[in-house]
């Protein structure tokens, strides 16, 4: 009698057990990103227009992506070219998600300094993206994946292409 | 079935369904309270004055309040603001109830600690308080949110991105937090079921357990002395009602909470209608705005202390973020800390009171600190205040191991 008993016990027990591991995972799915959030990453940019030490910002996912075509005298663009720097004709360029890795404020770029600056608690960067030490951010800036298109005049960002690949700082 | 008799009235009619006269002396006239209390002891009443309003008005709000990142900041700055007759009155009362609430839970906090009302027995009452203190943050972090103004989302931005710190799985649980690469309409609508629904009904609960964690051991006193609640309560009910130590909830305690919370409703109500704006950040007054940070993010008042803590350990934003999540849930172990039997007031505890004084100036610091921006002499003073906060809770169980029961008793 008591066993058949402890059965019934064991049989609520279990599928009960079942039942709110599959609304764990249930609720865990609906707080999910949508699948159009998740598509609608990929976005064309136009940088045939951008000057020498000139940077454009661009958003991309949200978030800001700056692209910096390097200054002639900025030490840094030949220091880290592969690293984070890639070159396209003559020119070099780099690129980074504009957003401080300390907290996630957004950065501004001081052309004459050749640094950015994050003003919400004095994080720097140097030209190329990277963290200065003794500041709060503890890494450089993140390359976005990105893709070279039209022999130069526009980038693809959200998809990895070969230059990209070939950098060695992405994370 | 009970034997139901014709009722000679409404309440002899009720009470004979729902027993409302045990009822009413089980929860007010025969619920008892030491006497030797001063008005420090009518912050709970407060609180519960504070969250009721705070509950109201946010009804009124939640009938024009748009959860959509288009609509969000013109339903509660052009709608509520200016269309809605009074609707500035609802908003104004729950933004300083909000900043109040804080004020009054930290008073309520420090009285606890001031009176060692969270050990011998009463470490429920004190759990189940700091739950709320959580529980009320939450609230207060997604409710600001809500009007989608700058500082509304560079805050769900920063705060967001602190479970980024978690080792491995960090960046993934703040896309999953946020239901976006960024904080986005997917984000602002979660936070708003949390304000108006989940984290409401929580605390609700919460707060009928920590009323229902003061009925076995009693409320503290000023003296600290341990009081024989049910053989003071049997001389009250035999009418000696002058050597009885204690008093009935209702009427005779909440008579004088009373007069303390129409004080504290005029000196709110001057704040509401007057002077609202210490509530209200201006920088909140901008549109959201995800491409440009304001130049200084920092959080209400009432979170600058753990802030600071945040980044007050500059050299490592890792060591920091540790020590803000050890900060934020030290205060649960206190009554394990303190590892003294005595329960009195701090001033007659020599080095607990010193304890003490230096814990109270080292918060205030902090929130001074967590203001300012962090430059020069700030990230200095900011780093050694925080490394104090933190040395305060290693040390307290070897300044109280050794103190000598009794001589106060």
């Amino acid at each position: 009698m008591n066993k058949r008993r402890d059965f019934i016990g064991m049989a609520l027990g279990g599928g009960a057990a079942l039942g709110a591991a599959a609304s764990l995972v249930a609720m865990k799915r609906t707080w999910d990103p949508l699948p159009n959030v998740v598509s609608a990453g990929f976005t064309t940019v136009d940088i045939s227009s951008l000057q020498e030490g000139e940077m454009m910002t661009v958003e991309w996912r949200k978030k800001p992506v700056y692209i910096l075509r390097m200054a002639k005298n900025d030490a840094d663009a030949q220091n880290f070219l592969g690293k984070r720097n890639f070159q396209i004709g003559d020119a070099i360029y780099t690129i980074g998600i504009q957003v401080c890795t300390h907290l996630g404020c957004i950065p501004g770029y001081d052309a004459n300094k050749k640094e950015f600056l994050c003003a919400c608690h004095g994080g720097r960067f140097n030209s190329s993206g990277i963290n200065a030490p003794g500041t709060p951010p503890p890494k450089p800036m993140t390359i976005p994946p990105f893709k070279i298109l039209e022999d130069g005049k526009k980038i693809l960002l959200g998809e990895a292409g070969e230059e990209y690949n070939q950098l060695s700082d992405k994370e | 079935m009970a034997e139901i008799k014709k009722a000679n009235g409404l309440i002899d009619w009720l009470d004979q369904r729902l027993a409302v006269r045990s009822l009413t002396k089980v929860l007010m006239t025969e619920y008892w309270i030491p006497k030797n209390i001063n008005f420090l002891w009518a912050m709970g009443v407060l609180l519960l004055v504070l969250f009721s309003m705070l509950f109201i008005s946010g009804l009124f709000l939640l009938m024009y309040y748009k959860p959509d990142v288009n609509l969000a900041f013109d339903s509660v700055n052009y709608t509520i603001m200016t269309e809605v007759a009074y609707g500035w009155l609802w908003r104004n009362i729950h933004a300083v109830s909000a900043s109040m609430v804080f004020l009054i839970i930290y008073i309520h906090m420090f009285v606890g600690i001031y009176y060692g009302s969270y050990k011998q027995g009463r470490e429920m009452i004190w759990i189940t308080g700091m739950l709320l203190f959580v529980l009320f943050s939450a609230e207060a972090f997604s409710g600001y949110m809500l009007p989608w103004g700058q500082m509304s989302y560079w805050a769900a931005v920063v705060i967001t991105n602190l479970f980024g710190g978690i080792p491995f799985i960090g960046p993934d649980i703040v896309e999953w937090i946020r239901g976006d690469y960024s904080v986005a309409d997917a984000t602002l609508t979660r936070f708003f079921m949390l304000h108006v629904c989940l984290l409401p009904v929580l605390i609700m609960a919460v707060i009928a357990i920590h009323f229902y964690s003061l009925r076995i051991p009693h409320v503290n006193n000023a003296e600290g002395e341990k009081l024989d609640f049910e053989a003071e309560a049997q001389k009250y009910l035999e009418g000696k009602k002058k050597e009885s130590k204690v008093i009935p909830f209702w009427p005779a305690f909440l008579s004088k909470d009373i007069f303390v919370i129409f004080v504290f409703l005029a000196l709110f109500f001057y704040l509401a209608c007057f002077n609202f704006n210490f509530a209200l950040d201006p920088i909140n007054f901008d549109p959201a705005n995800n491409l440009k940070t304001p130049a200084h993010i920092y959080p209400e008042w009432y979170f600058l202390w753990s802030y600071e803590v945040l980044r007050g350990f500059f050299f490592s934003s890792s060591f920091g973020l540790a020590m803000f999540g050890l900060a934020n849930v030290i205060f649960f172990i206190l009554p394990f800390l303190d590892r003294s039997p005595v329960v009195a007031p701090a001033h007659k505890r020599p080095a607990f009171f010193a304890w003490f004084a230096v814990l109270l100036i080292d918060m205030i610091v902090l929130t001074i600190y967590g203001k300012l921006p962090p430059e020069g002499i700030n990230v200095w003073i900011g780093c050694i205040a925080s490394s104090v906060f933190i040395a305060l809770f290693i040390i307290l169980p070897l300044i109280t191991k050794n103190e000598k029961a009794g001589g106060n008793q």
